[in-house]
This record gives C-alpha cells, sequence and structure tokens, in this order.
C-alpha cells in the first residue's frame, strides 16, 4: 500500500483539507499537537468543562460548530492523531512525538510530559501549522501577569477563567479588539473589570483602511460593533499608544503607557498584548521549502503557488501557517492545497465509474476556481488590516538597552546592538550564534519579530536583508531518551550517555 | 496569596467538576478536573517557574505550547509544559519559589 496523504494541524484548515480527501475516496492521516481539534480559534475546552459554543465562540458560535461538526462526521475515515507533536521532517517521513496531554498518563509515567517517538511516511503533506501572537516587547513583559492577547482568550476559552480582575490590553490587530470585547461581556457579573484597551496604531487609520476593508464588509461591522461595546461601557480606548514599562514586585502591578505626550501609569492585575500574528513556518523549513520575504506579514514566509503547492514537490501549504489570511480564508486555503494535491497524484474518488469519475473530477475544478476567486476577498481584506493596524516602525529604534528580547534566554537589546556594534553582523542567523537569541527553548517563536527589528535597525539595513531564522530539529522541547528512541534502529549515531542531560 | 488567574462562575445548570487534589510547593491543593496545570497553579500562586538566567519569577505566556515558558518540574525531576498538561490528582509539583 501507498504511503498516506498527511495533514499536520487540526484546525480550520487542516480539517477542511481532511474533508476534500475523505470525499475523494483517501484516508488522510491527521496528526495535531492538541488534544482536541479547532486549533486556536475554535479550540475546545477539555471533556470535563463543557461549555455552550455561543458562550465558547460568541458570533463565530456557526463556524465553530461547523467545522466540530465536519470532524465528527470525518472521524471513522481518517486516522487521527491527537497529542502528537511533529519535531523534524527528513524526505517523506515525519518524526513524532506523542504527548501526554492528560496528567493521569504522565504521572504513569513519571512525570514525563512527552512519552514515545514514531515515525510516520507520506506520499503528500499538508501543513497547516497555523499562527501565534507577533510580539514587540516592552520593558517589564516578562512578569507574572503579562500574557499575549491569544493567551489570554485560550485562558477564557478553553479554561474559564479571566488572566486576573483587573485586566489592560494593549498592542493591535483585530484581536485586541475582540478578546477585550469578550473580557468585556463576561467581566460585569464577575467582579473583574476591562480598565483600557491601548492600540499602537496611530489615530486616523482606520479611515484610511476602510475602503480595502469594505471588502469583507460583515467583518469590518463586527470590529465596529466591539469597538461601539467598549466605548458603551465606558473603556477608555486610546490609540498611537507606545507601552513603556510593566511594574511590579514579583507580579504585574502596574502599566506605565505614552500617548503623544502623556504619559500614564495604570494600576491593573493583568495585561494582554500582541501585534497581530505570525505565522507557525519552522516545519515548512524543515521540509525544505523555500521561503521568500513578505511585506504584508512582514516576515519570511513559504513559498507558494495559488493553488497551495510549496517549492517542494508533494509538499502544501494552508492556512495562517503559510501566510496570515484568518480563520476564514484558512478552511478555503486547506480544501484548496487537499485538491491540488489530490489532482498532483492524479487520485480519482475510489467508488467511480468513468462517468462519475469525470463528473467529480469537473467539480474539483470548479471547486478549486472558486476558493480561488473568493480568496481574493480575504486578501484585499488583509490589506486593509495591514492600514488599520501596521505594526509600529519605530519600535526597534525607541526600545531601551535594558529591554529583555528573548525571555528564554534573557538577551537584551542592549547586548544585540553591541553585538551588531562590535562585529559588524548583519544577518540573524549570525546574531543568533554570537548571542544566543532565539537558541532558547521558544526556538525563536517569541523573540525573532523584535530581534531581526532590532537587527535591521542597528545595522542600518532592511528586515528584508537580515533573513530569518533556520528552522531546527526538534522543534519543540524533547527528553533526550525519546531522541534516542527516535535513532533506534537508524544509521544515525546513538547520544552519548555523558551528553545525555544537555 | 490570591492567583494570578480568577475562575468564571460555572454557568448556571452545568455539572460542578470533580475536584483534584496535588502538591504545590509541599503545600496540599486542590484544583478541577479539566484544569491544566497551568490553571490549577496560576489561579492559587502568581509563579509557575523561574527563568534560569536570572531567577526571576515566570508564569507562562502564551498558553498555547509556543513559547515554552511554563515548563515546570515535578518532585521527582521531571518537567512538564504546564499549559498543555492536564492536572492530574496526586502530581507534586514546585514552582522555585521556595529554593
Amino acid at each position: 500500500m501507498s504511503d498516506p496523504i498527511v495533514i499536520v494541524g487540526a484546525g480550520p484548515a487542516g480539517l477542511r483539507a481532511a474533508e476534500q480527501l475523505v470525499r475523494a475516496g483517501q484516508r488522510p492521516v491527521l496528526i495535531d499537537e492538541a488534544t482536541r481539534v479547532g486549533g486556536q480559534i475554535y479550540r475546545q475546552p477539555p471533556a470535563a468543562l463543557q461549555r455552550s459554543r455561543q458562550a465558547l465562540y460568541g458570533f463565530e458560535a456557526g463556524k465553530a460548530g461547523a467545522l466540530h461538526d465536519t470532524f465528527a462526521a470525518l472521524l471513522p475515515q481518517i486516522d487521527y492523531r491527537p497529542d502528537s507533536l511533529v519535531w523534524q521532517i527528513e524526505a517523506n517521513t515525519l518524526h513524532l512525538a506523542s504527548v501526554a496531554s492528560t496528567g493521569a498518563s504522565a504521572v504513569a509515567s513519571g512525570g514525563a510530559a512527552l512519552t514515545s517517538a514514531s515515525a510516520q511516511r507520506f506520499s503528500a503533506l499538508i501543513l497547516a501549522t497555523g499562527a501565534t501572537d507577533r510580539v514587540l516587547p516592552f520593558p517589564g513583559w516578562t512578569l507574572p501577569g503579562v500574557f499575549t492577547l491569544g493567551g489570554a482568550q485560550v485562558a477564557l476559552k478553553a479554561q474559564a477563567c479571566l488572566i486576573g480582575p483587573r485586566v489592560v490590553f494593549a498592542g493591535s490587530g483585530p484581536l485586541l479588539y475582540l478578546v477585550a470585547w469578550q473580557y468585556l461581556q463576561i467581566s460585569a457579573n464577575q467582579g473583574a473589570q476591562v480598565l483600557a484597551v491601548l492600540d499602537a496604531a496611530p489615530p486616523g487609520a482606520a479611515w484610511r483602511a476602510l475602503p480595502q476593508l469594505l471588502a469583507r464588509p460583515e467583518v469590518l461591522a463586527r470590529g465596529a460593533y466591539y469597538l461601539a461595546r467598549l466605548r458603551a461601557a465606558g473603556v477608555p480606548v486610546q490609540h498611537g499608544v507606545r507601552l513603556q514599562r510593566a511594574q511590579g514586585d514579583g507580579r504585574l502591578e502596574s502599566l506605565t503607557w505614552q500617548a503623544g505626550r502623556r504619559t500614564v501609569t495604570t494600576a491593573c492585575d493583568a495585561l494582554a498584548f500582541g501585534h497581530g500574528l505570525r505565522p507557525e513556518t519552522q516545519l515548512a523549513d524543515l521540509a525544505g521549502c523555500a521561503f521568500d520575504f513578505d511585506p504584508s506579514d512582514q516576515a519570511w514566509l513559504p513559498r507558494r503557488d495559488g493553488a497551495g503547492r510549496s517549492s517542494v514537490a508533494g509538499v502544501y501549504l494552508a492556512g495562517d501557517g503559510a501566510g496570515i489570511l484568518g480563520a476564514d480564508a484558512a478552511e478555503l486555503t486547506g480544501a484548496l492545497a487537499a485538491l491540488t494535491a489530490l489532482d498532483d497524484l492524479r487520485l480519482q474518488p475510489a467508488s467511480a465509474s468513468a462517468s462519475a469519475s469525470a463528473s467529480a473530477s469537473a467539480s474539483a475544478s470548479t471547486l478549486t476556481r472558486r476558493l480561488t476567486q473568493q480568496l481574493q476577498r480575504h486578501r484585499r481584506f488583509r490589506a486593509g488590516l495591514d492600514q488599520l493596524s501596521p505594526p509600529p516602525d519605530d519600535w526597534a529604534a525607541s526600545v531601551p538597552d535594558e529591554l529583555i528580547v528573548c525571555r528564554c534566554e534573557e538577551i537584551s537589546a542592549g547586548e544585540l546592538r553591541a553585538c551588531v556594534r562590535d562585529t559588524g553582523t548583519r544577518d540573524i542567523n549570525r546574531l543568533k550564534a554570537l548571542t544566543r537569541i532565539g537558541m532558547g527553548r521558544c526556538q525563536g517563536r517569541m523573540c525573532a519579530a523584535a530581534a531581526s527589528r532590532l537587527l535591521a535597525d542597528a545595522a542600518g539595513s532592511t528586515l528584508a536583508q537580515v533573513g530569518r531564522l533556520r528552522g531546527q530539529a526538534p522543534v519543540k522541547p524533547l527528553p533526550i531518551r525519546l531522541l534516542a528512541e527516535a535513532l533506534r534502529g537508524t544509521a544515525a549515531l546513538p547520544v552519548p550517555a555523558d551528553e545525555a542531560d544537555d | 496569596m490570591s492567583g494570578l488567574l480568577q475562575r468564571l462562575a460555572p454557568a448556571a445548570g452545568t455539572t460542578p467538576r470533580a475536584t483534584l487534589l496535588f502538591v504545590l510547593d509541599g503545600r496540599p491543593c486542590t484544583g478541577l478536573q479539566g484544569d491544566t496545570v497551568l490553571t490549577a497553579v496560576l489561579t492559587q500562586a502568581t509563579q509557575l517557574r523561574q527563568s534560569e538566567p536570572s531567577g526571576a519569577a515566570r508564569a507562562g505566556f502564551c498558553l498555547m505550547g509556543a513559547c515554552q515558558d511554563c515548563w515546570m518540574l515535578t518532585e521527582d525531576g521531571q518537567r512538564l509544559r504546564a499549559c498543555s498538561t492536564l492536572l492530574a490528582g496526586g502530581m507534586r509539583l514546585l514552582t522555585g519559589a521556595l529554593s
């Protein structure tokens, strides 16, 4: 039997890809690091904590429900592997670590979070790896009580918790207003308070963005609704804000920020911040995909054609992991990548007669055309969002030397600037080798956007010129015994016993 | 000492969740079925760990398995990623606050 088509990521893109593959008679392998499907946007709480779809997803309850129901119907026809981390890709093989997400199995295995290694071959690979918050840090951002906007949403959706009783929301992008509104809605009868929304975007940005945002009027209307509700509830919404410092003894107690010439200190218990999203591209990197600099995402993205093909034969890209277009577009690019893979592999619906097969293939190409057309609207809207909430372009020049840029290794902006000054380096991977920036546990997920900007600013070059942090296996921390297990039976040298804890 | 996170009052008409006993820095604590380790700890404490370079308190950041800033130690020296590991009864966790 030939190798299966494998999808990595069970969010909107991965699930819609699986749906198309099943329709064509395939039995795809669906690998997801989470315990339950939905990705971040349609994340489901643990089974013990059931809440209504309306309470969890608000206006998106219909879409979330449709996606979860689609998965339930697909489940008998796919090979679903939850709790599984892909940590390396070599040729046509994925290396997996199964994650014991239930504490019970972790206790049973002596507390180890990752319990076993395996490999999965593929005939085609669809990467739908999603996105996380893009973070441009400020002094004090490592204090307990400071979280990402996405993190604040996870606490609420998946754990029925607020990140604190008195919360400030800051940064830029659609998530800022969405999460602030979600907290506002729930907090009134919980004795909690949304203290302020601090938007980094300059005043008036909304008017300039309006023409392109009208590409998706329903989404624009919802954004306007969130803003109106926040204002009606008396939440101060301030534009042109620069975060100066988070302060507190062992936990966040106050936040100092600046708007124009005004400097304000707000006493608070929690802060959620972020500056839009960043695609999770490390697996595409390990798969050998070529990357191009994308001016819209201000990041290096895996190259893909309009149909979802990467530069590597048999590897396809979908969803926000390939470039930020949002959850609705992710459903479209997921389906599109699957149809493209089927077409490339010359796979037809299994049970079809010659005439039925011809009509299925015709309807697939109609669907492909329709998906491609629908995506245009999302691209135009995205261009509007860039105008609405541009990441602050003076961030790198304005942050102080003592700012911790890398929270894993605690490397400061001053150390990065000194390294550029002393060595003349202009390359982000060289900077990594010299300072350890991006070398810590998160592999640059949290610091790459900031470090690249600081390097470009210090070296007098552009973000495109400083290059991108290369992905390295394992993409997330693994116990060394698991690597040894994965290497067993391969030609690679085992890890020497005296290096086992390195 | 109050924790960082604040639980929502349970929605009307839902069955109460089972209580789980665990140990945090040697003290007996309770969490709820369906809690992640992060939730169980941060509803009653203000840190999960200390950063290796400076010893500063940390309490996670992204809550979705990306930032790796919530790896906690257990009493027997194992590590757990607190945001993506569900609490189990009998866990013995350390925040590093005592050392």
